[in-house]
């Protein structure tokens, strides 16, 4: 299939017409395309639901996308990584922390989760009808399935476990909504992953998220694996939305067939997207520094320290170094590799005691502990 | 007093002469009120009235179009405001985002149905905002081509926007009024012009790019008014001038100039960038001198392979590096000046005990210096162990302040990267650095006037003149050289 589009871009780029070559693939395709990722990568795939979403017409076309990713951590548009997942724990693992552009919640992708985007035009949005596509493909495979959608837009299996979660993206003329699907997860990195040591001593109107017992498929039924279902939500999706073409495998890295995905790739791993667009929210806790009690009160603005305040017992700092340390915090990430390197270059150019240098090491340690 | 305009659900140019059909009716009124009670110089847009007003002021006083949050769909009627993408005065082309509001695990991105200005935003991050009633006001410029100005002639108007509407195969091409317009004058299709604005949308540039490659350098008349006038001809032909022997009668071409729409970027100083500044301002406070040399490897690029094998079946990877710094200790040892630091007057001199021998290290964000704790007391594998815990963390961002800071000498690899010599930076408040160019095997002449294969390294020392002779370092810099040139002498004084 690619190599049919490649032929056609050759042809393309010989009269000089610049249009996308996928998207002119698409037009002779007609009304109902499903497209397969070829990466697991979680930057790459949402940059291929945004490039799908602002370059492919979908006035008069049905798109599903199926994607699978190694593990990530997914935060929806609006929420607070810091109080939504373990932070510290995802920097040991290398597990990665994505934003997308929709709503909802927070959910953890291992290759084990089936993805799925339902592109419409704004007019054909319709969540339930695209549950219903999966519900019902599910029960094409295990007639005695019990999974139903609830109002929620979660998918729940045997009317308690949470097997599939749901967020929605509109824009000026189309829409997406693309849910979760726990085939094989892991479960107990999901659930430690899922938790936060600091959500308690964090204000802020960021969405939360609502945790719910979650459950595998395949603990249910082991011929449920992630390909089996793949291809039952497929055919369910041809038959619910009425075309036969055969699924089409993308390579969302290919940036002559769609240009412009590798800035949409770029755009959303950067520090300034995924940690950036956190609202504005306060950190207020008392940590034991040292053997003496610290409190720390800081407003984080775009992901940047708004203010600082660190109140220390009398004489255990000089007021004035607590006051430089304090300003040199300001404007700075809410990031523990930032603050340790601030606090690297004030400790060399300010000639300090070797005392007083342990001292801001520890306060270091105790401000970094909630970042 | 507003406008009841309704949010209708149709053709997009409809809606849009309905609009600005009654709100025409409105302008004319309130414009001559307007002007009866205009004052230089004094605006009283209060806060909280709801009904527009018109002032004359330096933007082309347009209508204020009252921008009302349409219908999301599923029957929501109330979303969550969560961010802005504009403030009041920005300035907004017809498509681009305003903000963004979340309803039920679905973000909506709204985008503006005008050009124009932002005067008034109705609601707080964080408020609810009801579908039908207002979000934005959006001052419009006066004569733009939607404007309540064509609204005599209507049904001409419509056709003009169909035919530059373009939409080729179902795939609607982005651009505001004024760009179609330019298309439209000059016979080009949209379609066939490459789309470099935000959601694929035609700028005006685009346009001009699309003329310049398609017509060569000569552009049609109409262009002439867009463009920067041709440099005038330079000498300016009077009536009394001598006749001149060129034929007037051909016309210079005028070489289309390609639009360059690159912007400068200006942005504070943060974060490491901050971090790096503070660091290097106060090294400049360091009189620096330097001394260069180069090492002959061979040897120890003899030894590192024997030493591989047994050092991979431990788990560890053994680089240069290690041998490296345990030959700068054993140096330390016999040269405590170059570990030493001076205080802030320059009153005192402290000899640190410790070697702790700092590596300056490459990442994603630029330069860390993470140091290896107490060289004098850690075998060669010892210190391999370490450097391959500081490079791991250093990759994954994970480096703590206590990894960064007590450094008290330090050595670059930048010839990992490349180079041979270099001038490097002293890092406060230590008082020596070493530069590592990169190893060349080159010819050298061995002691007995063979030409042999060497395995070069050249190393560029930088040194705080106050406290530190170049004589010291010079010898500092043989012993640490005779030591890697020999390794079996290091066996001798491993401590």
């Amino acid at each position: 299939m690619i190599l049919r589009v490649s032929d056609r871009a050759c042809v393309i780029s010989r009269s000089v017409r610049l249009k996308s070559t996928l998207t002119s693939f698409f037009d002779e395709m007609g009304k109902g395309i499903i497209i397969k990722s070829a990466s697991t990568g979680i930057f790459e795939n949402l940059a291929l639901e945004d490039w799908i979403h602002d370059h492919v017409d979908l006035q008069n076309r049905n798109i599903l996308l199926l994607w699978r990713n190694s593990p990530a951590v997914v935060i929806g548009r609006h929420q607070n990584p810091w109080q939504e997942c373990n932070l510290p724990l995802m920097r040991r693992l290398g597990i990665p922390l994505a934003r997308r552009r929709s709503g909802g919640g927070t959910v953890f992708h291992d290759i084990g989760n089936i993805n799925m985007t339902f592109f419409t035009s704004k007019k054909k949005y319709n969540r339930h009808r695209n549950l219903t596509v999966v519900t019902n493909a599910l029960k094409e495979l295990r007639p005695n399935l019990d999974v139903n959608s609830t109002d929620r837009f979660d998918i729940l299996l045997n009317g308690h476990y949470k097997i599939s979660g749901t967020a929605a993206k509109l824009g000026r003329t189309a829409a997406y909504h693309h849910c979760t699907l726990l085939c094989s997860v892991d479960r107990s990195l999901l659930s430690s992953v899922l938790k936060s040591n600091n959500s308690q001593v964090i204000k802020s109107n960021a969405t939360p998220s609502v945790p719910s017992p979650v459950k595998n498929l395949l603990d249910l039924d082991p011929s449920l694996d992630t390909d089996t279902v793949m291809e039952a939500i497929a055919s369910q999706y041809k038959k619910e939305f009425g075309f036969a073409t055969p699924v089409i495998t993308v390579d969302p890295t290919h940036e002559s067939l769609m240009p412009g995905v590798h800035k949409m790739t770029q755009d959303v791993l950067t520090w300034e997207w995924v940690y950036g667009k956190t609202p504005k929210f306060s950190v207020c806790t008392s940590l034991v520094v040292d053997g003496v009690n610290i409190t720390l009160d800081m407003d984080i603005k775009n992901g940047k320290v708004d203010r600082c305040d660190i109140g220390i017992p009398d004489g255990w700092l000089p007021l004035e170094i607590v006051n430089e340390f304090t300003s040199k915090l300001n404007g700075s990430r809410c990031c523990p590799r930032e603050t340790a390197v601030l606090v690297a270059a004030f400790i060399r150019t300010n000639s300090l005691a070797a005392d007083i240098a342990e001292k801001i090491h520890r306060l270091c340690e105790g401000v970094t502990s909630v970042m | 007093m507003m406008a009841a305009v309704i949010t209708v659900r149709g053709p997009f140019s409809f809606v849009r002469r309905l609009v600005s059909a009654r709100l025409h009716k409105h302008c004319c009124s309130r414009v001559q009120a307007a002007c009866l009670a205009y004052r230089p110089h004094s605006y009283s847009l209060t806060a909280g009235q709801q009904h527009r007003f018109f002032r004359t002021s330096y933007a082309a006083a347009g209508p204020i179009m009252q921008f009302k949050l349409s219908d999301i769909g599923e029957g929501i009627m109330e979303v969550t405001v969560k961010e802005w993408y504009v403030k009041v005065g920005d300035k907004v082309s017809q498509f681009d985002s305003i903000c963004e509001v979340q309803s039920d695990k679905a973000s909506v991105t709204i985008t503006s149905r005008y050009d124009g200005i932002i005067r008034k935003l109705y609601y707080d991050i964080d408020s609810i905002a009801h579908v039908g009633k207002p979000l934005v006001d959006i001052e419009t410029e006066a004569g733009q081509v939607e404007g309540p100005q064509e609204d005599v002639v209507e049904t001409p108007a419509m056709s003009q926007e169909d035919h530059t509407h373009q939409e080729i195969k179902g795939h609607k091409t982005q651009a505001t009024p004024a760009v179609r317009r330019l298309a439209t004058e000059n016979n080009i299709k949209l379609s066939e012009v490459v789309a470099t604005g935000k959601d694929g949308r035609i700028l005006k540039e685009d346009i001009l790019n699309f003329i310049a490659r398609q017509t060569g350098a000569i552009l049609p008349p109409a262009f002439q008014e867009i463009r920067p006038p041709p440099p005038a001809p330079a000498v300016p032909s009077t009536p009394a001038a001598k006749p001149k022997t060129t034929a007037p009668s051909i016309p210079t071409p005028v070489v289309a100039k390609p639009v360059f729409t690159g912007k400068d970027h200006t942005e504070p100083v943060k974060g490491f960038q901050k971090a790096m500044v503070k660091t290097m301002s106060s090294a400049l406070k360091i009189p620096h001198f330097g001394y260069c040399d180069e090492v002959d490897l061979t040897q120890l690029v003899r030894l590192r392979s024997e030493l591989k094998r047994l050092s991979e079946s431990r788990g560890m990877k053994l680089s240069y590096m290690p041998f490296f710094m345990k030959a700068a200790s054993l140096g330390l040892l016999h040269f405590p000046v170059l570990n030493a630091s001076l205080d802030e007057n320059c009153t005192n001199i402290t000899y640190k005990a410790a070697h702790n021998i700092g590596l300056a290290m490459d990442t994603t964000q630029g330069l860390l210096v993470p140091n290896v704790k107490n060289v004098q007391m850690l075998s060669i594998f010892e210190i391999a162990v370490e450097l391959n815990r500081l490079q791991t963390l250093g990759a994954s961002g994970q480096l703590g302040a206590s990894d960064l800071t007590g450094g008290t000498f330090t050595l670059s690899n930048i010839g990992s990267i490349g180079g041979t010599y270099a001038k490097p930076v002293i890092l406060p408040p230590e008082v020596a650095i070493g530069a590592l160019g990169k190893m060349q095997v080159l010819p050298r002449f061995n002691s007995k006037g063979d030409l042999v294969k060497a395995h070069i390294m050249n190393v560029s020392w930088s040194a705080d003149h106050r406290i530190i002779d170049g004589a010291t370092m010079c010898r500092f810099s043989n012993m640490w050289r005779s030591y890697l040139e020999n390794p079996a002498s290091m066996v001798l004084d491993l401590k």
